[in-house]
This record gives C-alpha cells, structure tokens and sequence, in this order.
C-alpha cells in the first residue's frame, strides 16, 4: 500500500467519517466564533491627553511629578521634556530616588533621564510628546513616544 | 367504606414520619450487616463514588495525612462562603471596596464569613501543594495513575488562578496593583518579541492582555472579567475536573499501595494475620472493568475493612479538622483588605500573596522568564514525569525505592545551598543590566537568576540520573530541588524583600517613608 494506492474505504465508512468530521468542523468553527466575543474589538480608555497648565508656571531647572497622569514634566534651559513614570517592566508607577527612579515591585532602577541602570525593566522610561494647546498650556500626550533628548521649546 | 378510609389515612398520616423516610434513604436504617454497609455505600449516590471496602493501608493516617481531603474540604467552604459573600458584593469599580467593607463592618457576621472564605482558599493552596508532594514521594504517579497525575496538575493550576482572581475582586491597592502586574505578565512575551523585533506582525502578549483586562487600562472590563473567571467559570472547570480526579482514583484501583504478599502471615494495621491466596482469577463482572491490581475477591477478607464505617469515619474526621482549623484561623485574623485602589502609585513594596511570592521573586529578574516561561517549564516538568519515569516500584509507600531517602535529602542540601548562594549573589552583585547598562535585552531574558537555577536543577538530575542509574531517583532529585527552590523564593520575598524589593534582614529596617 502506497499513497498512490490507498486501502479501499467502504461507503459506510466513509459516510461515518464524513459526518464525524462535519460534526468536528462545526464543534471548532462554534468555539472559535464564540471565542472571538471576549476579544475586545474597541479598547474603551480615557483620553491620555493632559493639560499641565501654562508654561510659565514651571521655572528652568524644575521637575514637576503629575501623579494621576503617571508623568513627571521637566523644563531645563533647552526646554520641556516629559518622562512616563509607568514602569516599563510590569507596569508599577516609579517614584523619584536618589539617582533617578526606582520601581516599587520589583526593583528596575532608572537614572534620571529614564535609562535603566538595574533590575528588570527591558526598555528605558519613554519620553512623551510635549505640545501646546490653543490657549497657550502645556500639553503633554501619554500615548506617543518621543526619542530620548527631544526637548520641547515654548 | 368510608369508615375504613378514615382508618386508612389516620394510619398513614401516623406513619408519615417513617414512610417520608424509607423514601428518602434506600436502605433506612443504620447498617447492621455487611451487606447493609456496601447497601449504605453504592446506594447513595454522594457515597457510591467510594468503593465498597477499602485496604487497610490507605486507610493509615500517614500514608495521605488526609491532604487531598483536606484541600476538597476547603474548597467546599470557600463554595458555600463564596455564595454568601456573592448576595453583597457588587463588582464595579466604584462600589465593590466599599461593599466589601459593607461586608466586613455592617453585614451579620460579614466578616466572620469573610474571614473564613480567605482562609480556607490559603489552606487549599497549601494542601493542593502538599498533595502534590505527598503523591509523588510516595510514588502514586505510575501506571495506572499517570492521568491522575495530569488532572491534579490541572487541578493545582486552576485552584492558583481562582486565588488569583480572588483577591483582585475588593479591589483595593492590592487588587489593582496584581491585576496590572498580572496583566503585564501575559503581555510579557512582547518582552521577547520587542528584543528581536517582531511585535508588529505577532503578538501574542498584547493580545493575552487585552484578553483578560478587555481594555487598554484596568478598570470596569478588567473586573467584570475577573468576576466571571471567579464566581463561574474556574469553579465550574474545577468542580469538573476534580469529578474526573476522584472517578480515575476509583477507576485507577484506589489509593496506590504496594502489592499485597501472597499467602501467609502479613502485617496489616499493626498485626500479624493470615493472608489467603486467591481461589481462582474470579471477579465481580462490574469490578473486572477497573483496571490496574485485580479487586481484592476472594483475597480474604482481612487486608480489607467495610468502607462505612472505617472510611466514612475517617473522610469525616479530615472534614471536621478542616472546618475547625479554618474557624480559629478565622477568628482570630482578618482577612486583609487595604486601601482604596489608587492607579497613581502603588504600595511599597507591592507584595502578591504568599504563594506567588517565589514567582514575583522570579519576575524581578525578567518578566518573561520567571513571570511566564519559568511557570511554564516547571508545568511541563511535572507533567512529564510520570510519563519519563515508568519503572514500577515504591508504589504507595514513602520513598518506597532504594536510596530515595539519600538522594532526597542530598537534593535538598543541594537544592538549599544553590539558591540560597544565587540570591546571595544577587543581592551582592546585582546582575547583567547592573554591569552592562547597555546589555541587549534577549541575554537578560536567557541568562538571570531564575533561569540559571533551573538549568543547574536539570543538570544536578541528570547528574543524578548517571551516577544512580535511576530515572525514578533523577525524578525525586528534580523535583525536591523544585519545591526547596519554590519555598526558599518564597519565604526570601516574604521576609527579606522591602520597599524598593531592596533585600533587608528584617522588616522592622524598612525605612519610614
């Protein structure tokens, strides 16, 4: 017997098999369509949008922490920059230390530009996009990265 | 004629009592003979999952200590106080920590029924582990058993993710905290994926994330699904699975024991009695489909005890300890409950309960590593291990082959000094990113502590398995390095580990802040 050359299969069987595939078929076609439902096909989130107010408020050479934004705003005498304080290991909100931020779960240290310097965080802290809005306030948007070093001059 | 029905219904009215219960229990009165005791048993239908008599060896106290049983019980609690506390608790976002509170300060013993619902999931966690040792030192994984095995495994997997999501549902700083680490974990094979550069066209952490918390944040969704997975569906995938668990134990030909001597005299619950030798290969029709050691017919009756009362009586003694050391435990301490969560800043330390402690240890080398392919590794470990080690022999007995005792206790001196000097290390010295800064990810997700401990436990069992000449005996090392590797993280996180997962002596240097 080769694959050229099958072994005969009764119509009974062959029926049987049939249907027992059918029944299969739609059984896997069922699970996966039924699946598909608690995978989101929106993702429903708040606006990460975030006003900080005018620019004048911040002194060069300051460092606001907004904690409810998980940001910290910097202005230095290139301009404005804002570091995500959410941990880019597993998602813990970073608090300012000695020599930058240290994680509170498990330990990912980072110096005060966002770099790693220990612990288990696979990427630096991001630095996000600081813009301005129409009247004037700083605007910092949590969603979009910018590369590190981007300052933003008003 | 009416006068006889008058008489008729009097005399039923007054044997009401009697008839209701002849209805009720089939055989309707206390068993005398031992005939009416396995009437008792397979005539009911929460009994008859029990064979009619069982042998005097899996009825010794030492041989389980009642661990299994004692992990049923507990789950039994936490179903019928899981119910009670479902009448108050609201899960959405705004009210369910301040129903909880409601529970814990205002409901009629709220608290009480709280309490007890913590407890008695922390004492099934530990017994499912126990367990878990309990069956593979006393060798009850081989054939026939080696689904059963599977089944406890399902079984230990399902009973961590229900205590998982239980404490997510008060949702105070604990819960929200392990909810997004939780949920950062399954997304960690971005970890992987972001180091080589595919996350665009395959990503299975974003979608294992979005899964679970059905949003881009944890908030309502994340909840509401939590819930379900809690109250629904692992209850019910538990409830099933531990059906099929007990079903196979019968089927499987009970409790594992050694083969019984044939003919003569033989130590049985701690005399000397005469053993008989079987008359012929005769079996009952029904028994003769369970499969492994043939039924004891025709044995002799005197390696065997009627189920009920001897099993009964015993079942119900674990049950009472049970209930009653989660009482005390219950009365005496709260189940904690701490403030309202808040997404702007996490306690510190932020601490998982005590037996994902090991694995939070782990996850502070690598996310990916110790959150996910660790777990993973040691699943499949154990999974196999019925499979890898098929010789017979020890069955039911405690460290039942040669040499086990030895290489059990080597294992764990070996297993205690290793882990023990790697996190020395790695407290002193720090690890790869403290070096290199500019490190490429990919070796700290291969080389870190977590990793490296495994791969020094996998080679001391092969070490094992040349020098003894035994898969059994590679198996017992493997697995005594795992569970002295799991309770060395474990009590390191509780202890040592503190604000900032700095490594402190005690708790009492923490530092106010």
């Amino acid at each position: 017997m080769s694959r050229l050359d099958p072994p005969r299969i009764n119509r009974r069987s062959f029926l049987s098999l049939a249907s027992l595939g059918s029944f299969f078929a739609a059984l896997g076609t069922a699970a996966a369509g039924m699946l598909r439902l608690p995978n989101p096909a929106v993702l429903p989130g708040p606006v990460r949008r975030f006003k900080l107010g005018p620019p004048e408020q911040f002194s060069p050479g300051s460092e606001t922490a907004f904690a409810e934004q998980n940001l910290v705003l910097f202005r230095d005498d290139q301009g404005f920059y804002a570091i995500s304080s959410t941990c880019t290991h597993l998602g813990c909100t970073v608090a300012r230390s000695k020599d930058g931020f240290a994680c509170p779960c498990h330990g990912s240290r980072f110096d005060s530009k966002g770099s790693v310097i220990g612990g288990p965080a696979p990427r630096p802290l991001p630095w996000l996009e600081v813009s301005r809005a129409a009247n004037g306030d700083l605007v910092v948007n949590a969603d979009n990265e910018v590369p590190e070093g981007t300052r933003y001059r008003v | 004629m009416a006068e006889t029905a008058t008489r008729e219904f009097l005399h039923n009215l007054h044997e009401l009592p009697h008839t209701v219960k002849d209805a009720c229990f089939r055989l309707g009165k206390t068993p005398e003979s031992e005939r009416e005791e396995s009437q008792a048993t397979f005539h009911n239908l929460f009994l008859h999952i029990h064979s009619v008599r069982v042998h005097v060896r899996t009825l010794k106290p030492t041989l389980t200590f009642g661990l299994g049983l004692m992990a049923t019980a507990s789950f039994v609690i936490t179903i019928i106080t899981g119910v009670l506390l479902m009448v108050y608790y609201k899960p959405s976002t705004d009210l369910a920590y301040q129903s909880i509170k409601d529970i814990h300060f205002t409901v009629s013993t709220g608290r009480f029924i709280r309490n007890i619902h913590r407890w008695a999931a922390q004492l099934m966690v530990l017994t499912v582990l126990l367990h878990m040792a309990r069956v593979f030192f006393t060798a009850s994984y081989k054939k026939p058993r080696e689904f059963n095995w599977l089944a406890g495994l399902g079984l230990l997997v399902i009973t961590l993710a229900l205590s998982f999501t239980g404490y997510l549902l008060p949702w105070d700083q604990l819960a929200y905290w392990a909810i997004t680490i939780g949920s950062n974990i399954a997304n960690s094979p971005r970890e992987l994926t972001d180091a080589i550069g595919i996350t665009k066209f395959f990503d299975p952490g974003g979608f294992q994330k979005r899964l679970l918390l059905g949003a881009n944040y944890v908030g309502q969704d994340a909840l509401i699904r939590f819930y379900v997975l809690h109250v629904f569906i692992l209850p019910l995938a538990l409830v099933t699975l531990l059906g099929v668990h007990f079903w196979r134990i019968r089927k499987d030909g009970g409790l594992a024991k050694p083969e019984d001597p044939m003919g003569g005299l033989a130590e049985w619950g701690g005399e000397r009695r005469a053993v008989f030798q079987p008359l012929a290969t005769k079996t009952y029709g029904l028994m003769a489909l369970v499969k492994g050691k043939r039924p004891p017919v025709n044995r002799g009756p005197e390696n065997t005890v009627m189920s009920w009362p001897h099993l009964f009586w015993a079942e119900l003694s674990v049950f009472m300890v049970t209930v009653a050391v989660t009482l005390i435990l219950s009365f005496y301490y709260d189940a904690p409950l701490k403030e309202l969560a808040n997404p702007a800043i996490p306690e510190n330390p932020a601490k998982a309960p005590w037996y994902f402690l090991g694995i939070q240890e782990l996850v502070s080398y690598s996310a990916f590593t110790g959150g996910l392919l660790i777990p993973v590794i040691v699943v499949v470990g154990l999974a196999l291990i019925p499979f890898l080690d098929r010789r017979p022999g020890g069955e039911g007995t405690w460290f039942g082959t040669r040499s086990e005792r030895a290489v059990f206790w080597q294992s764990f001196f070996f297993a205690l000094a290793v882990t023990v000097g790697m996190l020395a290390f790695t407290v002193n010295y720090g690890w790869l990113r403290n070096w290199f800064p500019n490190i490429h990810q990919l070796w700290i997700i291969a080389i870190n502590p977590g990793s490296l401990l495994v791969l020094i436990f996998a080679v001391w069992s092969l070490f094992i398995l040349k020098r003894k000449d035994s898969v059994r005996l590679a198996a017992v090392s493997l697995f005594t390095c795992f569970l002295v590797g799991f309770t060395i993280l474990t009590y390191f996180a509780t202890v040592h580990r503190g604000p900032n997962w700095h490594f402190y002596w005690w708790p009492s240097q923490w530092p106010v802040h």
